[in-house]
């Protein structure tokens, strides 16, 4: 590359790295600046520099390592739900059939809607007797029509595993279908002549090749997984008790009900911590090749 | 290792377009057919109902003794190349090689042989860590074969192969896919729309068009003998000059625009169809190659006015113009066809060291022994 070229490329990026800057770095430099004080903005004292004292009661409080673990659960169990139903998805949508372009459009649908919205969807669909869920366990003469979803522990997180991956799996499937239309039909067709079996095929050509989709997909999902919050929100606030509480709830709270901005923010900071290292635990397990 | 035979295959798409027409073709054990024919006559149709990639509409697909319409392309121990070579990208060389082996459980001792030898025979061993993305295109072309024979399959297919190559790489590669075929044994189909693979590669030649075989034969017995007027202008480069006549009424005489050939009584015995002809129009062929400039003594000549000099060195190609009409036949090189039609265009190929130019008007001896016959109407050769 010449040298005029690139100083041109620097000048082209400048003004994004300029708002990048301005939007992201400032208030993660204030949040990592306040996760070291103490800082209650509604007592009106200024901020104490405090060293750990925050972090230290991340560890020792009762509420964060509950939510941790309910997170970390959740994260788990709904990111291999979604990986699971999104691949399945996306073959079967990849196959020719009639109507596929409809049916594409269609099962993209719950991802249009918005995250809270959905929550109340579905809040509203567990209702204990004016809900769609125990109306049509009612109607099938189904064991369950009379649970009161919500309120037990472990149906609650049912509840919001079902209405989590009913508005991501679509998204899943989308990046998974766009990871597999690019493998073309010839290869598999080579591999058929090779003797694969359907499995074969799919184990030894479809998965690898899928790679670089999923990769993407298991970091936008995991950490937005990791992240959860407005499906909580509206379907529990965390309850009953405090027993589907996660980490991004607890610390709307810190922030917003107590106004704790140190504790926030050493919440805050844990968060963008552990999915920085999501993201490179991912990208260094999948190891994407650039060579073709 | 086996024969294979097609019998009456015809190939109906979803879309109800018939791609191929109830097809015959026998190919013998260790033999090498080439499908040859203009772009969407069919030909990787074919091969794929061979492998197996394709459902065969109707008709009989026998390898061996086996009737395979409705075995699996796995369970048909045939080998195909692909024309974009289909590597598989994520593997490398030595594993692209092996999937087949692999797929078929072999020991890792065996694959491991095997590969071995595939990639000796092939001179890829240097390569054999290497993905298919690092590879230039001959050496991934050589893959695609190396995954092919290193099965030892009963039959061979090959898609255009050596399309992707350029020139040069193209007839090396030629040599050696000939060379390899004849050491392995298997019968095999390749298909090319490239008639000077066709002629320099196969054992025998089948020429479709619109899903029909137009002929089926040895590559020179195609050129001497074409049964129509497509495989007369199709095989052959530069192609055969085709030429409206009319025929005199006492069958002697050609008359071609304003000028005249008469047909020698020995012509006229070898092929006495030709009387039918009196008074009537008839195509005449003429290679380009027996069109000699004609001396002194000649008396059955053409005369034309020269276009366009091509020296390449061994011949010169002479394009002329005559006041006939030239046939367009439904084939060879469409733009060839486009920038001559309605003329009177034809090429001869002369003696390099002729003082030939543009502007000339040339007298070129006509080889009237080796001339060909075609029905205007039914476009079929007329040798009897
Ligand atoms: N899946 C399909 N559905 C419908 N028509 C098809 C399909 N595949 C091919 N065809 C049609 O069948 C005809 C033959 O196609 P084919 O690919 O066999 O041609 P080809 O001889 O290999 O041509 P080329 O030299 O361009 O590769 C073409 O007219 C093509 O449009
Ligand atoms: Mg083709």
């Amino acid at each position: 590359m010449l040298a005029s070229d690139r100083r041109l490329g620097y000048a082209l990026v400048a003004p994004t790295v300029i708002v990048l800057v301005v939007i992201t770095g400032y208030p993660l430099a204030y949040n990592l600046w306040n996760s070291f004080h103490h800082y209650v903005v509604t007592s009106g004292q200024p901020a104490t520099f405090n060293g750990l004292a925050n972090y230290a009661r991340l560890f020792h409080g009762q509420s964060f390592l509950p939510a941790l673990e309910n997170t970390a659960g959740f994260t788990v169990v709904s990111v291999v739900l979604e990986t699971a139903i999104g691949l399945a998805l996306a073959l079967a949508l990849n196959r020719p059939f009639r109507g596929r372009g409809a049916v594409r459009a269609a099962v993209f649908i719950p991802w249009a809607v918005p995250t809270v919205v959905s929550g109340m969807l579905w809040k509203s669909m567990f209702d204990p007797q004016q809900g769609f869920v125990n109306y049509v366990l009612r109607v099938l003469h189904l064991p369950g029509g009379h649970v009161t979803w919500l309120a037990n522990t472990g149906t609650a997180w049912g509840a919001i595993l079902v209405a989590d991956a009913w508005r991501n799996t679509p998204f899943m499937a989308i990046l998974l279908l766009a990871g597999l239309q690019v493998i073309p039909s010839e290869i598999y067709e080579a591999a058929r002549i090779d003797g694969a079996t359907a499995w074969q095929s799919f184990r030894r050509i479809t998965l690898p090749m899928l790679k670089p989709a999923l990769m993407v997909a298991l970091i936008f999902r995991t950490l937005s997984a990791f992240l959860i919050y407005d499906v909580v929100y509206a379907m529990t606030s965390g309850g009953p008790g405090s027993s589907t509480d996660v980490l991004s709830y607890l610390d709307w709270r810190a922030f917003l009900v107590q106004s704790d901005f140190g504790y926030g923010g050493a919440v805050a900071v844990f968060l963008i911590i552990v999915c920085l290292a999501i993201a490179a635990a991912y990208v260094r397990a999948f190891r994407v090749e650039t060579v073709r | 290792m086996a024969n294979v035979s097609l019998e009456r295959i015809t190939k109906i798409y979803n879309n109800d377009f018939e791609a191929v027409h109830q097809i015959d073709l026998e190919i013998a054990d260790g033999e090498f057919m080439v499908l040859v024919g203009p772009s969407g006559c069919g030909k990787t149709t074919v091969l794929r109902m061979v492998a197996g990639l394709e459902e065969i509409t109707s008709g009989i697909l026998r390898i061996g003794d086996r009737v395979v319409n409705n075995l699996s392309p796995k369970d048909r121990d045939i080998a195909m190349v692909f024309q974009n070579y289909a590597l598989y990208p994520h593997m490398t060389v030595g594993e692209n090689i092996g999937f087949g082996l692999k797929m078929r459980k072999l020991g890792k001792d065996e694959i491991q042989r095997k590969v071995r030898d595939a990639t000796a025979i092939l001179g890829l061993d240097d390569w054999i860590d290497r993905k298919p993305g690092q590879l230039s295109g001959g050496q991934r072309q050589r893959v695609a074969m190396g995954r092919a024979i290193v099965r030892d399959p009963s039959v061979f297919l090959m898609d255009e192969p050596l399309s992707n190559l350029d020139a040069k790489l193209r007839v090396h590669m030629r040599a050696e896919v000939s060379r390899i075929q004849r050491r392995l044994g298997a019968p095999t189909m390749y298909v090319t729309h490239d008639q000077t693979e066709a002629m320099t590669m196969g054992d025998r030649v089948a020429v479709l068009l619109s899903g029909n075989v137009q002929q089926c034969d040895a590559p020179q017995n195609l050129y001497d003998h074409p049964d129509n007027l497509f495989v007369a202008a199709f095989i052959g480069s530069p192609s055969m000059n085709l030429y409206e006549a009319h025929f005199a009424d006492d069958g002697t005489r050609l008359l071609l625009g304003s000028q005249s050939l008469s047909l020698p009584e020995r012509i006229r015995a070898a092929r006495p169809g030709l009387a039918a002809y009196s008074g009537r129009k008839i195509i005449i062929g003429l290679r380009p190659e027996h069109l000699p400039l004609a001396g002194p003594v000649d008396d059955q000549v053409l005369c034309g006015d020269v276009d366009l000099v091509e020296a390449l060195g061994s011949e010169l190609l002479v394009h002329f113009t005559i006041d006939a009409q030239r046939v367009r036949a439904e084939a060879a090189d469409e733009e060839e066809e486009d920038q001559f039609a309605g003329r009177g265009a034809g090429v001869a190929r002369v003696d390099p060291r002729l003082p030939i130019k543009p502007g000339d008007a040339v007298r070129f001896a006509v080889d009237v022994d080796r001339m060909q016959f075609f029905d205007p109407a039914t476009t079929k050769a007329i040798w009897a």
